[in-house]
């Protein structure tokens, strides 16, 4: 979230689409009940299904899942027509007057594809996806051999009425976007539609900037082959309207997990180091070349000013190196370059089990992480196990992927026998027999504590990583083998190297002075190894060792922040500095800059966040100022100062995304009519997808006509609180929701046996007949949609009884990644429903 | 009239019913049973381990002032001093207790052997040694030092891990650090999901 939960009450206007919080985030969602109750904010629910979200809020459009992007595309094209943007917003803190390269053109007109798309290669070239430098063409000409950056210097037009600036481009681009394809590509009524874009962007009715509006959303925008471009959309249309960095506003991703964001911060990814550094890759040379590309320079025009603050890159990485690898990382050996593998290609999630299926992947270890049930495609995840040489789960319950040898899906097969796979399941700790911090979707870290002991013979997670890797490690001191210097020299040097203490282990995110430093214009000194007060500190040196920049003053010389636990909110607006600790630097809301105009006078005098005082020459208020404190306003610095311009991409410039600057819609893989905007040009053209036995694709010609996508329940968590018995009581059985016009259709009543089929597999489970989804037309034809909730499987207390089909969800979803964040496409496919 | 605690709560529920039959009011009676029922008890704050709003929780054990006991968990409620949840719980929070007793959980390292149709126990001497072990021959089999075109990158293929949802920051970064050390790119979490 660039807010925060308790945020959430400081707003005028909610749109909450791809998420459910009032089931799945029940005591996050008060907050947005508060709003409706103190400032008589308004709430639109988007949704496949009518909801308890949507019971609450003031208006529900029934969409068809995946069609997210015409939906919001639409809002932008309104904003812009009836004219409720947020011009001096638009003007200063975006990319909306930056002047685009002249060969760069729009879907509409290169036939449904942006300018340099290779037909044979399904990808971009992106040069013209540019902006112009400023003194006219020629400027910025690419050096020969050196892929084209951004123009130091870029040409811009403050009246927003170039032709080729960002604001006329996004105009014409979504001009396409009319009420009537709206309601063909996503079933919603146009006169709804108009409704809700007119509730929506009623916050700036006649240029006010006061009120400030807020978009929530969940897995159901992520899980698409076009899921970053959803959000995107979403980012966009916040920023057009001026929302971004302002309380009660931003781009709000619930997350489903209790610490699914900092697994993220962590970089338990492939393409990220911690802190979101980017990988070094084989065409980085050495660890300067690497960080010649990883690091940005300022890209803006002439008189503004802009932090680019990601141009400390090396400072982050080389304290990285030195939390990893301590003295074996040195200058000399330029900070242990080669210790870190060199990624070549895309290893993720649907890649990892697809190397799997194909051999290269040998051996898997998976903690916590139940990955037959969990992505898309599981008989294919089953089949990927069955070759594997070894699995090593670490689990607290029977799991699907523990036990994929003795699946219905073996079982049916009959070849538990030639499995030749070796699986050990080791017993772990639950949440309360383990400390650490865990980091809400608010960025908040809270530290927890352990409350009793692991029963039985299970050991801690942390105690079991650390003892294979240091056996693993003994025998590379006692064997040799293939490359054994990271391994020997990776710096373990914690009290219990056995069972690292947790505290110990944020004391090393959060990093240290490794000789004494002193702040040149402070004067204030650190001593070698003191904790570092926070990452302004670090340097490219060798001279500070830190595991996450992002994380650091979370473990300070004043102790662990994570673990504060004050409550009060001086300020009355949700920012409670003094419970636990966020990142960065504790800041709750970011880009807070943007929430005070130009002159640096809060929008809204009545939410002051911070703000700038002349008096002081500093910035000050409420909240951390995201922001550099001493920068005046006349100097024109950027409010989002981790971009290279400084100020939010509407436009998102060369190799920012894979598909697109702009986001264009397109159909999810599976869907029921072509792309409306482009018939020959259908799916996301540069998506990805397999072509293995298991990979299989369905069509409305072959009878999977009905759109289905998956959801949680309030009662149930994933596919955990299957073993716990007051939640199987509470939902004893898996259910599939459909409208009570298709069950009439099919003859099917209520609490009757339905199977589900794609192309894929199949699903069995009762149905639930219900009025909470409806018939839909789209592009003029009838179709429906059914929901299945997710959480059962094939071991569970209801499972285990024999009350279910023993059948799995993902067993019907497909495989289609989405190209820049890697997610795969599980939310919108096609199947056929049969009464069994 | 002998009355069991069942009866005793059913009368509780019914309020000025039991002011009636008694002759005196259970409601103060039954408030303190409930003060008592927690008093012993030490409060562990917590985090609730299931979604991302990240509710406080305290965790109620009785049995660990004293030595050699092992504490027990009696009562799991929300924070009420969480500025998120203010003591609220979902009914998934509210089942935590049930989350920590379980008697489904595992409780000993087991192996399933190739072709084998059943689990068999195994020691932690002889689990952590084998999967090291097979880390180990894995990796030395199939690290690739340098790729086609002769650049060192250090990558190992063959290996993956998959990380999950509920994991700490600290674990995460011991495995992140561990994996990228042994060369591991096949290196994903329930964050791609």
């Amino acid at each position: 979230m660039t807010n925060g939960w308790v945020d959430m009450k400081n707003t005028d206007m909610m749109l909450i689409m791809g998420g459910n919080p009032a089931e799945n985030h029940p005591c996050g969602f008060k907050w947005a009940i508060e709003a409706k109750r103190t400032r008589s904010a308004k709430m639109i629910s988007v949704d496949p299904r009518f909801t308890r979200t949507s019971s609450v809020a003031d208006m529900f459009c029934q969409i068809r899942a995946g069609t997210d992007i015409a939906f919001l595309g639409g809002l932008i094209n309104y904003a812009i027509e009836n004219n409720r943007i947020a011009k001096e917003y638009l003007v200063n803190y975006t990319n909306a007057a930056f002047v685009i390269k002249s060969d760069f053109k729009l879907p509409a007109d290169t036939d449904g594809v942006f300018s340099g798309f290779d037909e044979t290669k399904f990808s971009y070239d992106k040069t013209t996806w540019n902006y112009d430098a400023a003194g006219g063409p020629g400027h910025n000409a690419a050096v020969a051999g050196t892929p084209p950056g951004l123009p130091g210097s870029v040409d811009y037009d403050l009246t927003l009425q170039n032709p080729n600036c960002v604001f006329q481009l996004l105009k014409k681009h979504y001009s396409r976007y009319t009420p009537e394809i709206i309601e063909r590509i996503t079933g919603i009524p146009k006169e709804q539609f108009l409704k809700a874009a007119e509730l929506y962007t009623s916050i700036r009715k006649d240029g006010d900037m006061k009120k400030a509006g807020t978009i929530i959303y969940a897995v159901g925008w992520t899980h698409h082959s076009f899921g970053t471009q959803i959000i995107r959309t979403a980012a966009m249309l916040q920023l057009l309207l001026g929302n971004v960095g302002r309380a009660g506003g931003g781009v709000n991703a619930l997350r489903g997990h209790s610490n699914i964001q900092g697994a993220t911060d962590m970089a338990g990814l492939f393409d990220t180091l911690p802190g979101y550094l980017k990988v070094p890759t084989p065409g980085d040379a050495s660890f300067d070349a690497w960080m010649k590309r990883a690091t940005p320079t300022a890209s803006k025009p002439a008189p503004w000013d802009s932090w680019n603050y990601y141009g400390n890159t090396s400072k982050f990485t080389v304290s990285l190196m030195k939390a990893f690898y301590g003295d074996a990382a040195t200058k000399q050996n330029d900070w242990a370059f080669d210790y870190l593998p060199k990624v070549d290609r895309d290893y993720s999630w649907t890649n990892l089990w697809n190397d799997m299926y194909n051999g290269t992947v040998k051996g898997m270890l998976a903690f916590g992480m139940n990955g037959v049930a969990i992505g898309p495609d599981s008989n294919k995840n089953i089949d990927a196990l069955k070759k594997a040489e070894w699995l090593v789960v670490g689990e607290i319950y029977q799991d699907e992927t523990s036990e994929f040898w003795k699946s219905p899906r073996v079982i049916a097969q009959g070849d538990m026998k030639q499995i030749q796979t070796t699986v050990y399941r080791l017993p772990c700790a639950g949440f309360a027999e383990k400390d650490g911090s865990f980091t809400n979707s608010a960025r908040w870290l809270l530290w927890k504590n352990a409350a009793v002991p692991t029963p039985g013979d299970c050991r801690l997670d942390q105690a079991i990583v650390a003892q294979i890797f240091l056996k693993v490690r003994d025998l590379y001191k006692k064997e040799g083998g293939k490359f054994p210097d990271p391994i020997l020299n990776l710096t373990w040097a914690y009290t219990t190297p056995q069972s690292p203490a947790l505290s110990e282990v944020l004391k090393e995110l959060n990093g240290k002075a490794l000789a004494d430093l002193e702040d040149p214009a402070t004067k204030v000194q650190i001593k070698a190894g003191q904790q570092l007060p926070g990452f302004a500190w670090l340097k490219d040196d060798g001279t500070t060792a830190c595991g996450n920049w992002i994380y650091s003053g979370s473990f300070t010389e004043a102790g662990n922040q994570t673990a504060r636990r004050d409550p009060s909110d001086p300020s009355n607006m949700g920012v409670h500095p003094g419970w636990g600790w966020s990142w960065p630097a504790n800041r709750r809301v970011l880009y807070n800059r943007a929430s005070c105009d130009v002159e640096g006078k809060p929008w809204d005098p009545s939410r002051k966040q911070i703000w700038w005082n002349e008096g002081s020459g500093k910035w000050v208020g409420n909240d951390v100022p995201d922001f550099k404190v001493d920068s005046k306003p006349k100097d024109h610095m950027g409010p989002f100062i981790m971009n290279p311009e400084g100020v939010g991409r509407i436009f998102a410039p060369l190799a920012a995304f894979a598909d697109g600057p702009f986001p264009e819609f397109y159909e999810p893989i599976e869907s029921p009519i072509d792309n409306l905007f482009h018939a020959g040009r259908t799916h996301n053209p540069v998506v990805t997808k397999f072509k293995d036995a298991d990979d299989k694709f369905g069509t409305v010609k072959e009878g999977f006509n009905v759109v289905c996508t998956t959801f949680r329940l309030t009662e149930h968590y994933h596919y955990w609180t299957k073993n716990n018995p007051m939640n199987v009581q509470l939902v004893p059985e898996p259910f599939i929701e459909m409208a009570a016009e298709m069950a009439d259709e099919l003859g099917i009543r209520g609490g009757e046996h339905v199977k589900i089929s794609s192309a894929r597999g199949d699903y069995i489970a009762k149905a639930m007949v219900t009025k909470r989804i409806k018939s839909m037309m789209i592009d003029g034809k009838k179709t429906y949609q059914i929901g299945i909730p997710f959480h059962w499987g094939y071991r569970g207390i209801a499972e285990d009884e024999g009350k279910t089909a023993r059948t799995l969800v993902n067993a019907l979803s497909h495989t289609a990644v989405d190209p820049n964040a890697h997610t795969p496409e599980f939310k919108g496919f096609l199947v056929k429903v049969e009464k069994v | 009239m002998q009355a069991t605690r069942r009866d005793f709560l059913k009368f509780t529920t019914i309020g000025g019913a039991a002011a009636a039959i008694f002759g005196f009011d259970l409601q103060p009676a039954y408030a303190q049973l409930r003060v008592l029922k927690i008093a012993r008890a030490s409060e562990t704050r917590s985090t609730c381990p299931y979604c991302a709003v990240g509710c406080g929780t305290i965790i109620y054990t009785i049995g660990d002032k004293a030595k050699n006991v092992t504490p027990q968990v009696v009562h799991v409620e929300g924070d009420p001093d969480h500025p998120t949840n203010r003591g609220t719980l979902c009914p998934k929070g509210a089942s935590l207790e049930q989350d920590i007793l379980n008697d489904r959980r595992l409780l000993k390292p087991q192996v399933r052997r190739p072709g084998g149709t059943q689990w068999e126990d195994i020691s932690w001497d002889d689990a952590l040694n084998e999967i090291a072990a097979r880390i180990k021959k894995t990796r030395d089999d199939s690290f690739i030092e340098k790729d086609a075109k002769g650049v060192t990158v250090n990558r190992l293929e063959s290996i993956s891990w998959i990380g999950g949802c509920t994991d700490t920051n600290e674990f995460n970064y011991l495995v992140v650090k561990a994996m990228r050390a042994l060369g591991v790119v096949h290196l994903e979490n329930q964050a791609r999901v």
